[in-house]
């Protein structure tokens, strides 16, 4: 189990599963989980452009979500076509180019379906400095922003009645996204990266009374799901995202089970 | 509209609150009621353009358009320290809309507020979906107006009689129980100037009456100055200091009866409603519990049939 291809899987699931866990709660009471879709499949193109032009991906990954986030923020300012609907013809058209764009600059060994689901055994030293250092600012950032970013999830006019710095905490918050979807991508691919940041948090909604705790379970579900899953995909040769979604999956209909339970909650 | 059947209440007089308060010089009747500009454009005797130096909040002038809809034309208002101003007005009015301006939550296409220096707000929306998304106590809820020690938070639940709801879960409230609760996220600020809107919906006639006394109550402990929108035409705070009519802008303003007698204020709800204008006062012959649960379970009630 030494192994340092394990190894480093390990540290960057652990890592990103801590950033992930106050930023995916965010994602789930602000309702931007197909917001962070878009987003995660939008860097499918940063991927392609970085591959025909042989750049660190993260880095061209990052690129492309800040230009997708500004575009969203734009977008979002007309109402003729409802931002959902946007969302969902954006992140299909990101995921159009994206797929198209590497296939024209596929090169002798690029496998898509790493880029999709990610792959968390081909974790470099440079990609868990970007997990280590992007992930210490994100956290900070959030940290930063936490309770103004909270006051105005429970009701937005009321907080900024009280002179709170609304539009800055949203645009932090939506640049920390942007982020982390970037440092996720490489470790669980465009299409589970936001599944690894709402899943936590929903599992561990049922279980919490306050913001922070649920900040905290969703942290402890974000990491045992690394180990097991980590664990299952060696066991069983299973690829390593998956395996780590099917767990937080389990972890979320383990928790959700007493509450359908008692009928509501 | 109406949760209780108002043309039954007669018209009283107004009288001081219980508690001295030093009023402004409101009570004059014949002074204050003034004739404000009626239509769009500049009006002869439109007040001068200064702002009250004097008050927390002064607005001058706004005008403000949405999507083609003129929304309000040319409002001016002050709010005066210690002083309760009751907003009332038809729906469409602007009455929401010119809440979010001072507020600063909306910016008008024309005019200008001014706030005291430091100004603090506490406020209670119109509109409050309780998300149960998010995990959160009642106490922590009441901590996010303001960074506060745990017996400062239990102080103001207690003030708005919400003592034991402080490790309840906010999303489980009742609709009674979230009014105080928001109410006493609003008072943690200790604020300058509370803005309750639409405070009393949704609550029956003894439940409105309880309110009203506790603002009553809590502006005489506090000192702040209250700017209440009433969604009922014709009843009104008894303990208003001033009542603003507004459609889109100041049709009638004055202490409460007087407006009542506004021919303006008679064109605007017409002459049945001026009849049946009445005011809350102190007195009210049972109280109910925040399960709604009148005490005692009177049958006189004024709004029972």
């Amino acid at each position: 189990m030494g192994e340092p291809f394990l190894m480093r899987a390990l540290f960057a699931g652990l890592g990103l599963a801590v950033v992930a866990a106050p930023l995916g709660c965010f994602v789930v009471w602000r309702r931007m989980a197909y917001y962070g879709e878009t987003v995660a499949q939008a860097g499918l193109i940063g991927i392609a452009a970085g591959l025909a032009l042989s750049l660190n991906l993260t880095a061209s990954v990052l690129v492309v979500t800040l230009v997708v986030s500004a575009l969203l923020v734009l977008l979002g300012r007309q109402q003729i076509v409802p931002f959902d609907s946007l969302l969902g013809l954006l992140a299909h058209a990101a995921l159009a180019v994206g797929v198209i764009a590497a296939s024209l600059v596929r090169g002798p060994q690029i496998d898509l379906m790493a880029f999709l689901f990610g792959d968390i055994f081909a974790i470099t030293t440079t990609d868990l400095q970007w997990i280590y250092l992007g992930g210490a600012a994100a956290l900070a950032a959030l940290m930063y922003v936490w309770r103004p970013l909270l006051a105005l999830s429970v009701h937005e006019d009321l907080a900024a009645a009280e002179g709170t710095a609304t539009e800055r905490a949203k645009l932090t918050f939506v640049l920390v996204l942007a982020l982390v979807v970037a440092i996720a991508i490489k470790i669980v691919g465009v299409l589970l990266t936001i599944a690894f940041l709402i899943m936590p948090a929903a599992a561990a909604r049922p279980l919490s009374e306050t913001p922070e705790q649920m900040a905290l379970f969703a942290a402890i579900f974000g990491a045992l799901s690394v180990v097991l899953g980590l664990f299952l995909s060696v066991s069983f040769d299973t690829p390593g995202g998956p395996s780590i979604v099917l767990v937080l999956a389990l972890f979320f209909a383990a928790a959700i089970f007493p509450t359908v339970l008692r009928g509501r909650r | 509209m109406e949760g209780h059947d108002a043309a039954d209440e007669p018209l009283r007089q107004a009288r001081p609150g219980r508690t001295q308060v030093s009023h402004r010089d409101h009570g004059d009747f014949d002074r204050d009621l003034d004739h404000a500009h009626h239509h769009a454009g500049p009006a002869v005797d439109a007040p001068p353009l200064a702002h009250d130096a004097g008050a927390l909040i002064s607005a001058r002038s706004l005008w403000l358009t949405r999507s083609g809809r003129s929304i309000l034309q040319g409002v001016d208002i002050d709010i005066a320290p210690r002083e309760i101003v009751t907003l009332i007005g038809p729906n469409g009015a602007g009455k929401t809309t010119l809440v979010r301006v001072l507020l600063g939550l909306e910016v008008p296409d024309r005019g200008s507020t001014v706030r005291k220096r430091g100004l603090v707000v506490g406020y209670v929306p119109q509109r409050f979906d309780v998300d149960r998304a998010i995990p959160l106590t009642v106490a922590r809820f009441v901590e996010l107006g303001r960074r506060a020690e745990d017996d400062e938070i239990a102080g103001v639940l207690a003030d708005v009689g919400a003592d034991k709801l402080g490790d309840r879960q906010f999303s489980e409230l009742s609709g009674g129980e979230l009014q105080r609760v928001v109410l006493a996220r609003a008072l943690v600020r200790s604020p300058d100037l509370l803005v309750l809107d639409e405070f009393v919906r949704g609550v029956d006639y003894a439940g409105e009456a309880e309110l009203y006394t506790l603002i009553g109550r809590l502006r005489s402990e506090r000192g702040f100055g209250v700017l209440l929108v009433s969604h009922d035409l014709h009843v009104v705070m008894a303990q208003s200091d001033r009542v603003i009519c507004l459609n889109r802008h100041v049709c009638c303003h004055g202490v409460p009866q007087s407006v009542a007698q506004h021919p303006e204020y008679a064109r605007l709800f017409g002459p049945q409603a001026a009849r049946a204008f009445g005011l809350y006062h102190h007195h009210h012959d049972h109280r109910h519990d925040l399960a709604g649960e009148p005490h005692p379970p009177a049958a006189d009630r004024p709004d029972a049939p």
